[in-house]
C-alpha cells in the first residue's frame, strides 16, 4: 500500500506525541489527503467551535501518491476550520516537505489542543519531539527555516512554519514550506499560530516507509503519464516557460480580468504585469524579472517563477536582503497584488509577493482586500488620517506600505489582517467586499465566465478557483469548449471537476496535471500504488463523497444555502466593457440544476438517499 | 483594410522584432480575408494556434476558414497556455 499506514497525533497543550494506525477503512473511502484528514476532523470537532479555539484541530496530510515516481507527487495538504470563513478549510502545497513527511513514514500529524508557550515538532523518521521554539517567536518564515536548519546543523530538513502573519493571526495567514510553497488559503497559519506551533521540521530517509501494491506495473503507469505531460503543449511547454501568469493577457482581452474591486473587468496595465514581461528586460538594469522556472518534488513540469528584482527599485533600494532571487509572482498573485487594486508596476507586486512568502500570508486575499480598501478611500469613507497615507486605486507606494505593515501587524495593517469581509463590514459596506463565504475571489470575473461564478457560488472553502476550475472549458477550451456566457451543462460540468478535483487533491499529486491528463490516466497510477479497486467509477464516486463531506461539515457549522451566493455587484452590476460587455452572473438559473444534480434538496442539503448512496 | 494582429508568449517570434514587447501590429489586409488567411499569411504554425479570439471572442479552428474578418477588429493567438 503507498500509505504508511502511521498517523502521528500531537497532543500541544499534554507535550505529548503518540503513535496510532491509519484508519484503513476511512483510507479506502477517502483515499488519502483531502478527503482523508477532513473524515478525521469531521469526526474528531464540533463544526460549530472557533477556529481559533484549543478544541480545533489543525491536521498535515499527505496523499498516497505523495513521495512515489508519480509526476508531481509531492503535494501535501493542511486542513482545519478556517478562521477566515469558519467552514472547512483545506490548503494544498507543493514544494518538498510533503514527500519528506512520507519519507519519515508519516500519513498525517494531527495537533490538538494549544501550546502554553511556542514549540515546533521536530521530526526525525519515528521520533517526534516538541521542541521549545521561543527564539523563533517573532521570527519570519526565511529566519525560522534557517535558524532550524542551522540549529540541527542538517541542511536537508524540511521546514513549514509560519512568519509574523500567523503569529499575529491574520485571517489568512499561510504556512509557508521550502521558503516559497505555500497552503495559501483560507488562514491554515492563523490556526497554527493560535496553537502556539511555529513550525513542523522534518527529516525522512526510510526507504521502507511505504509500499507500492505493484510496483512493475506503477513504474509502467507513471512513465505513461510522464509522456504524456511532456507532449502536451500546456504541461510540456507553455507552464513551464511562462507558468500560470501567461494566463493575465489571455484573461484580460476576454473580459475577464477583475479590475479595481471588480469594478472593471479589463486592466489597461495587464500587459505590465503578464508573463511576457517577467522574460522582458528591464529599462531600468537591463535585466529581466525572471530567472528560471523551478519544479516541486517529482514534478516533470516545473511550472514554478524564480524572480529577481531591481535593486533599484523604490521598494528594495536599501534592501539587500530582497535582491536575490526567490518565488516571483504566479498569476492569481500577480492579478491579487496589480489588477485587483489597479497597480502595474511588476517590481512592486514582486516584491510584495516576496512579503507574502516572507512572513506567510495570502497574496489573493491581501491583495483583493488593498482593492476593497482602496474602493472605501475613492468613496470618502476611509480616510487618509486613518489609513496614515492616501489610498488611491492603482497607488503602488500604499500597495507597498500595506504589505508592509501587514507583514508586521502594525497600524492599518491590523485591520487589512482581518481580510476584506471584516473591513468593509467594519465601514458600513459590506457589499464591497468581492467574497463568498468571507473569502475573496482569485483572479476570474464570475460575471464573465458563469460556470467560473457558479463554482465560486457553491465551493466548501469559500471563493476559489481550485475545486472546479471551470475556466478550463469555457477559457481554454479543455476538455471542450463552452461559451463564457452560456448556462447549459454548466453544472454539470462543474460538479463532475469538483468530484475529480477532490480525487486528484486527495492522491497527492497537482491539479495542473490535469491540464493533459484525464482520469483515465490517473486511475492506472492510484491502482498501481494502492491495494483494492480503484475504478474509474469508484475514483468519481470518493470525489462525490468528499464533497459531500465537505458540504455536511459547513451545514452543521451553519452554512445554508443563502451562503451558496455571490456579492451584489456580479449579480446586478453589469460588466462595463470587451466580449462580455453587459453581463451579470446567472447563478440563479444554474443553482436549482446544480443541487439536484447533486442529490441535494432545493435547500442545499444533502438527501438521505444522497448521503445511504455515499455512505456519509 | 486594417486589422489588430496579436501574438502571445512564443508566438510573439512571429511579429517583427519592434513590435514584440507590446505583442501587436496594425495589419492590412484584403477585404474578405479570414482567420485563416491571416494565420497562413503571416508564417503562424496553425498546430501552435490553440486560443484565437476575435474582439476577445473564441473562433474554434473549425471556423478559422471560414470567420472574415471586418475593419477594425482585433486577431489574437496564443499557443497552448493555461493557469491557475
Amino acid at each position: 500500500m503507498a500509505w504508511t499506514k502511521n498517523v502521528l497525533r500531537v497532543n500541544l497543550e499534554a507535550g505529548t506525541c503518540t503513535t496510532e494506525p491509519l484508519n484503513l477503512q476511512w483510507a479506502q473511502d477517502y483515499l488519502g489527503q483531502r478527503g482523508l484528514a477532513t473524515k478525521y476532523l469531521v469526526s474528531e470537532i464540533d463544526p460549530k467551535i472557533d477556529p481559533f479555539s484549543p478544541k480545533n484541530k489543525l491536521i498535515f496530510v499527505t496523499g498516497p501518491l505523495t513521495g512515489t515516481m508519480a509526476a508531481t507527487g509531492g503535494r501535501y495538504s493542511v486542513v482545519t476550520k478556517g478562521p477566515l470563513t469558519g467552514a472547512i478549510a483545506c490548503s494544498n502545497s507543493g514544494g518538498y516537505f510533503g514527500a519528506e513527511m512520507k519519507f519519515a513514514g508519516w500519513d498525517m500529524v494531527i495537533f490538538e489542543g494549544a501550546s502554553p508557550k511556542p514549540v515546533y515538532l521536530l521530526i526525525n523518521d519515528g521520533k517526534a519531539e516538541l521542541v521549545d521554539a521561543s527564539h523563533l517567536w517573532g521570527k519570519t518564515v526565511w529566519e525560522t527555516e534557517e535558524i532550524i536548519k542551522t540549529q540541527h546543523q542538517d541542511p536537508q530538513i524540511r521546514v513549514a512554519s509560519i512568519g509574523r502573519a500567523g503569529e499575529n493571526r491574520v485571517l489568512y495567514a499561510a504556512i509557508v514550506n521550502d521558503l516559497h510553497r505555500a497552503a495559501g488559503r483560507s488562514g491554515v497559519g492563523a490556526v497554527m499560530g493560535s496553537k502556539n506551533l511555529k513550525a513542523v521540521a522534518v527529516r525522512g530517509t526510510r526507504t521502507d516507509a511505504y509500499h507500492l501494491a505493484d510496483p512493475e506495473a506503477f513504474f509502467a503507469a507513471t512513465e505513461a503519464g510522464k509522456k504524456v505531460l511532456a507532449a502536451n503543449g500546456v504541461t510540456g511547454q507553455g507552464l513551464p516557460t511562462y507558468g500560470t501568469q501567461v494566463l493575465m493577457n489571455v484573461i484580460n482581452e476576454l473580459g475577464a480580468l477583475p479590475t479595481r474591486n471588480h469594478r472593471d473587468v479589463q486592466f489597461e496595465g495587464a500587459h505590465d504585469i503578464s508573463g511576457e514581461a517577467m522574460h522582458e528586460k528591464r529599462p531600468t538594469d537591463g535585466k529581466a524579472n525572471l530567472v528560471t522556472n523551478g519544479a516541486c518534488f517529482g514534478c516533470t513540469i516545473a511550472c514554478g517563477r524564480i524572480s529577481r528584482m531591481d535593486p533599484g527599485h523604490f521598494s528594495v533600494k536599501d534592501k539587500p536582503q530582497y535582491h536575490g532571487a526567490s518565488g516571483g509572482v504566479e498569476y492569481e498573485a500577480a492579478w491579487a497584488l496589480g489588477a485587483a487594486n489597479g497597480v502595474n508596476d511588476l517590481e512592486a507586486l514582486t516584491y510584495a509577493n516576496f512579503l507574502c512568502n516572507e512572513d506567510g500570508f495570502d497574496p489573493i486575499t491581501f491583495g483583493a482586500t488593498v482593492g476593497a480598501a482602496m474602493e472605501l478611500y475613492e468613496m470618502g469613507v476611509l480616510t487618509e488620517k486613518e489609513v496614515g497615507f492616501k489610498l488611491p486605486f492603482g497607488s503602488t507606494e500604499a500597495m507597498v506600505k500595506l504589505a508592509e505593515l501587514t507583514a508586521k501587524g502594525e497600524g492599518f495593517g491590523k485591520i487589512m489582517g482581518l481580510g476584506s469581509k471584516r473591513l468593509c463590514t467594519k465601514y458600513g459596506h459590506p457589499e464591497l467586499s468581492m467574497t463568498v463565504k468571507s473569502q475573496e475571489f482569485p483572479a476570474y470575473d464570475g460575471r464573465a465566465l458563469q460556470g467560473m461564478g457558479l463554482a465560486y457560488a457553491t465551493n466548501n472553502r469559500g471563493a476559489c478557483h481550485l475545486r472546479g476550475y471551470m475556466v478550463s472549458p469555457e477559457v481554454l477550451g479543455i476538455p471542450v469548449k463552452m461559451e463564457p456566457q452560456a448556462t447549459e451543462g454548466k453544472p454539470a460540468m462543474l460538479k463532475a471537476f469538483q468530484d475529480l478535483t477532490a480525487v486528484v487533491d486527495s492522491a497527492g499529486i497537482c491539479l495542473f496535471t490535469t491540464f493533459a491528463w484525464g482520469l483515465s490516466d490517473i486511475q492506472p497510477q492510484i491502482q498501481a500504488a494502492c491495494e483494492g479497486d480503484w475504478s474509474e467509477e469508484r475514483l468519481l464516486l470518493v470525489g462525490e463523497r468528499i464533497w459531500n463531506l465537505e458540504r455536511e461539515f459547513n451545514l452543521a457549522a451553519g452554512f445554508t444555502a443563502k451562503d451558496d451566493n455571490l456579492p451584489p455587484r456580479l449579480m446586478k452590476e453589469p460588466a462595463k466593457t470587451g466580449p462580455q460587455k453587459g453581463a451579470v452572473s446567472k447563478l440563479g438559473v444554474m443553482l436549482p440544476e446544480y443541487y439536484q444534480l447533486r442529490g441535494w434538496t432545493p435547500e442545499g442539503v444533502p438527501t438521505t438517499e444522497t448521503r445511504k448512496r455515499l455512505g456519509v | 483594410m486594417k486589422i489588430t494582429f496579436k501574438l502571445f508568449a512564443s508566438l510573439e517570434v512571429h511579429l517583427p522584432p519592434e513590435a514584440r514587447s507590446r505583442h501587436r501590429i496594425d495589419l492590412e489586409v484584403a477585404p474578405g480575408a479570414t482567420v485563416a488567411d491571416v494565420i497562413r499569411h503571416q508564417g503562424v504554425p496553425p498546430g501552435q494556434c490553440a486560443i484565437v479570439l476575435v474582439d476577445g471572442v473564441w473562433v474554434a479552428a473549425s471556423e478559422w476558414g471560414s470567420r472574415v474578418l471586418s475593419e477594425g477588429q482585433a486577431l489574437a493567438i496564443w499557443p497552448p497556455v493555461a493557469g491557475g
